[in-house]
């Protein structure tokens, strides 16, 4: 796994307070991993800032899975 | 009793009556504090009777890049922004049929937008630290309504249901938002008042006299306290009973 999934999911973990078995590529934050809808404004600003990056509201509704989020690092960040 | 070391206020309107003895007796309980207004010299004569802890950010509140910028100047002077206070206001009354489209844009933009902006602007740092105080100053008036201020009645009521709604939203992350409503205060914006306006005022306060700023400071110093923390959504009125809702 690569280094930007691991530490997006050290963060899923932290915030949600779920198992890290739970957290795989199509988990959905809201409907399997228990987020609400402040939760996913929350991960996403703090993926903002462990990756020193800006995403903008109309692409934060895009990332529904872990498997979104990741991806959407990647590119940012590529 | 409200201990608030180690909290960083912004306050705006910290030039008027009611602002300054916000800021007064929030840096008197440790805050530190950011004083916001559009005039400096009295900002700046303010600052430099609180002393330490006292910092000055101008902004004009009628302007959304200053309104938008005015948290992230707050913080970068104090390191955070724990506690806000919406408390500018301005007034600019007229009978309801001859009020111009400016008058009512200018009190909806300075009294309700701006706080509304100033509310986003702190929330991440707020959510983030898991402890926050938004409180706004609103008025009876938002509550009775008054001839000649449909514009400030509405932005005042406006506020009320902004503060209610976010309430809801950041409950759960230790940031409460509530609302304190002043009757007839001695200020600036009422001693405007002549004698007979305000003998027929005094007549419908059952207290006899009008309320000081410092009465309306101590229940935003309560609202921003530790131990307030479960008080959310609420308005606290502050109007010697002239209206008991």
């Amino acid at each position: 796994m690569s280094d930007i999934a691991d530490r997006v999911k050290k963060i899923v973990v932290e915030h949600l307070g779920v198992e890290e078995d739970k957290v795989v590529e199509t988990a959905s934050f809201i409907d399997d991993l228990g987020a609400d809808s402040l939760d996913t404004v929350e991960l996403v600003m703090a993926f903002e800032e462990e990756f020193g990056i800006e995403i903008p509201d109309d692409a934060a509704e895009t990332i529904q899975t872990f498997g979104d989020a990741v991806k959407f690092i990647q590119q940012a960040t590529a | 009793m409200f201990d608030l070391t180690g909290k960083n206020a912004l306050v705006t309107g910290a030039s008027g009556g009611i602002g300054a003895a916000v800021a007064t007796a929030l840096h008197a309980a440790g805050a530190a504090v950011a004083l916001s207004g559009t005039r400096e010299a009295p900002l700046q004569e303010l600052a430099a009777r609180l002393g330490s802890r006292a910092h000055v950010v101008t902004a004009n509140l009628g302007d959304a890049a200053a309104v938008e910028a005015l948290p992230k100047q707050a913080a970068a002077a104090m390191g955070s922004v724990d506690i806000l206070v919406n408390n500018a206001g301005i007034t600019r009354d007229n009978l309801f049929m001859r009020m111009s489209d400016e008058e009512w844009a200018q009190v909806i933009e300075v009294n309700l937008t701006s706080s509304f902006r100033l509310a986003r602007g702190v929330l991440r740092g707020m959510m983030k630290a898991r402890w926050g105080r938004i409180v706004s100053i609103t008025s009876i008036v938002g509550q009775t309504g008054n001839p000649g201020q449909g514009n400030y009645a509405a932005a005042k009521a406006g506020l009320v249901g902004m503060s209610k709604s976010l309430a809801y939203e950041v409950a759960s992350r230790g940031v409460t938002v509530n609302c304190v409503a002043p009757g007839f205060i001695e200020t600036p914006m009422t001693a405007a008042l002549n004698d007979e306006q305000k003998s027929r005022i005094l007549g419908q306060i059952p207290a006899g006299r009008m309320g000081r700023p410092d009465e309306i400071a101590a229940a935003v110093l309560y609202l921003s306290s530790p131990q307030a923390g479960y008080v959310t959504g609420a308005t606290l009125h502050v109007n010697g009973g002239m209206a008991m809702v």
